[in-house]
């Protein structure tokens, strides 16, 4: 169990010092995400203060999570140590501001770490170097000293927050398929781990092949298909005890490709039966399942808008695949992608605005996202093989599959400014990520 | 059109041989026992009612062409010929295996495999053989016969493999 409770320090978290009103000599340090940033802001986050023997093992871990963390977002460039002339050695004495100015430092991150028995206190604070002032205010983090990796993601997402007025994600899993064997006869397990690619744990022992896990709105169970009988039925499984169930099928269906509703009560995916693949929608309290459209053409990966009231899907009824969005209570779909290519697997954004989708065109697939329109089509990524798009829980950035010609499938991440383009760090062949919101 | 005249070679001998059904043994065609093990006795290629026979001599393959789920007319040749074979064999179990290349997403690619294998099992079933001994399953592009990142490979990939067994 990881125990982490949020103890403000020094009053409560608010008043950032780029609130209006507050009269600064120099422009306040924000990154504007949403215009996409050119030139990442340099930043220093010299290793935590440990402020007792057995703090030492973690002081400078926790720093190196945090910078890992924020480096990664392509927004920050960090200062190395080696160029640094500023010292922290107490966590409560006044930064020497001139110090960190003079290696071009921008933000500065200090912090302390405390360890008694199993419990860690992990502090920090965030200045402007430039104008001296620190953002927001100092923060406490009290817990178990197994969940030091969460506070580092925590600080990591605080940081991010204060320095883009966004919500961050660092303090997120992964739930994705761990690939190994020959290609023909592939070995195919759901796995878990922190977004960094830590902590990995594999949740099906790969007897069985299975796909495409989905994380559930509160990130506690996860949905994916697995071929346990020999053919595809979608499973039910609750995290922390491995429990699991199959759900909405009967004798001679298929079922596959499921999501959860925003409301965690009900679950869309697709079933085949006589060659024939619709929408389905499943209770998950009563049971009760309705088919939510029915047609010859192929209906599939379904995914619902965070209000929960319409579901974006994939169809090539029109000849080849297409996007639509149907009202849950069903009705009419309506298509939303006319650009030249086939369109497959609409995810919408946690803000409700994009839907991301991967498009395959003339022998190459990309990554891609547009207004739930159709219009704003925006490319992000292109390889052989890229597929199967998964936001992150702030809604700034997309992780998804991508298999080069001949190559083993890797797992990575794109800004939704198509900026920033990453591998994920994964214990080898990896596969269908869906990205957990930010954990409770 | 060395296929087809190996098809007609091999109907006329399903049509010459007076065969006695396949042999007895215990029926492991259990699609619940995932753990469990199944045995299937492949029999002698040579004896023209032996499951190796139907795999190698019939042949328990067609092919379709991108993102189709239409039978060629090779693929017609070859399911005829597979029906005449099961129809006359009538104690086996059929499971027909829908799959896709892999220039596809996965959700797709199973719903593709899955129209696929149903095309097949209707074209069966149209042939006479009962609807009862057939079960179909897509495997998506999951599981590739050919494995390269070219055409040849897809080709081949996109695939229903009808399996028999007692």
């Amino acid at each position: 169990m990881t125990q982490l409770t949020r103890r403000p320090v020094l009053g409560l978290l608010a008043g950032f010092a780029f609130a209006p009103g507050a009269a600064l000599a120099q422009t306040p340090l924000r990154i504007e995400i949403t215009e996409g940033v050119i030139e990442p802001v340099p930043y220093a986050i010299p290793d935590f203060v440990p402020e007792n023997g057995a703090a030492g093992q973690y002081a400078q871990s926790i720093a190196r999570v945090i910078a890992n963390n924020l480096s990664g977002t392509g927004l920050l460039r960090e200062i190395p140590a080696s160029a640094q002339i500023g010292r922290i050695t107490s966590f409560e004495s006044p930064v020497q501001f001139s110090d960190w100015r003079a290696v071009n430092t921008r933000a500065l991150i200090t912090g302390a770490v405390r360890v008694n028995g199993n419990q860690i206190t992990v502090k920090f604070r965030l200045f402007d170097v430039v104008s001296g002032q620190q953002l927001g205010d100092g923060l406490q983090l009290d817990g178990n000293t197994d969940a030091w990796r969460r506070m580092a993601h925590r600080v990591s997402d605080q940081v991010y927050a204060r320095l883009t007025g966004e919500a961050g994600y660092f303090d997120s899993r992964v739930v994705f398929i761990a690939e190994s064997g020959p290609r023909d006869n592939r070995r195919k397990q759901v796995a878990i781990m922190d977004q960094d690619g830590e902590n990995i744990q594999y949740l099906t022992d790969g007897t069985a092949l299975a796909f495409a896990p989905r994380f559930s709105p509160t990130g506690d169970r996860i949905l994916f298909t697995s071929y346990d009988t020999g053919f595809p039925r979608v499973y039910l499984m609750d995290v922390s005890s491995r429990r699991r169930q199959v759900i909405g099928d009967q004798p001679g269906e298929m079922t596959f490709a499921p999501r959860f509703s925003p409301d965690g009560q009900s679950v869309v995916y697709s079933l085949s039966v006589n060659g024939r693949t619709d929408l389905y929608l499943l209770n998950l309290t009563s049971g009760q399942r309705w088919q939510l459209t029915a047609t010859e053409a192929i209906d599939t990966a379904p995914s619902f808008s965070p209000d929960g009231s319409r579901v974006a899907f994939e169809s090539d009824r029109s000849g080849n695949s297409q996007l639509y969005v149907m009202p849950v209570s069903g009705g009419a779909a309506e298509r939303i992608s006319f650009g030249q290519g086939r369109y497959s697997t609409p995810v919408w954004s946690p803000r409700g605005d994009l839907v991301a989708f991967t498009k395959s065109l003339s022998g190459r697939f990309h990554i891609g996202v547009m207004r739930l329109d159709g219009s704003n089509e925006r490319i992000l990524t292109s390889s052989y093989l890229d597929e199967g798009p998964t936001w992150s829980p702030n809604g700034r950035v997309i992780m998804f599959t991508r298999e080069e010609a001949g190559g083993d499938p890797t797992l990575m991440s794109v800004d939704i400014t198509g900026r920033n383009l990453r591998r994920v760090r994964s214990p080898g062949p990896a596969s269908d990520p869906s990205w957990s919101p930010l954990l409770p | 059109m060395k296929l087809l005249s190996k098809a007609t070679l091999v109907a006329a001998a399903l049509v010459l041989a007076a065969c006695a059904n396949p042999r007895g043994g215990a029926n492991d065609y259990e699609y619940g026992a995932g753990a469990g093990i199944s045995s299937t006795a492949l029999g002698d290629p040579g004896d023209p009612a032996s499951i190796a026979y139907f795999n190698t001599t019939i042949g328990d393959t067609v092919n379709f062409a991108v993102n189709s789920s239409d039978l060629t007319e090779q693929g017609q040749i070859v399911l005829r010929t597979q029906a005449v074979w099961l129809n006359r064999n009538p104690a086996y179990s059929i499971l027909i295996e829908g799959h896709a290349d892999e220039r596809g997403t996965r959700e797709y690619n199973i719903a593709l495999g899955a129209r696929r294998a149903a095309r097949v099992e209707q074209f069966l079933i149209a042939e006479g053989v009962s609807a009862g001994r057939i079960r179909t399953v897509s495997y998506g592009k999951e599981r590739p016969i050919e494995v390269c990142a070219a055409q040849r490979c897809w080709d081949l990939n996109r695939r229903a493999v009808t399996v028999v067994s007692n």
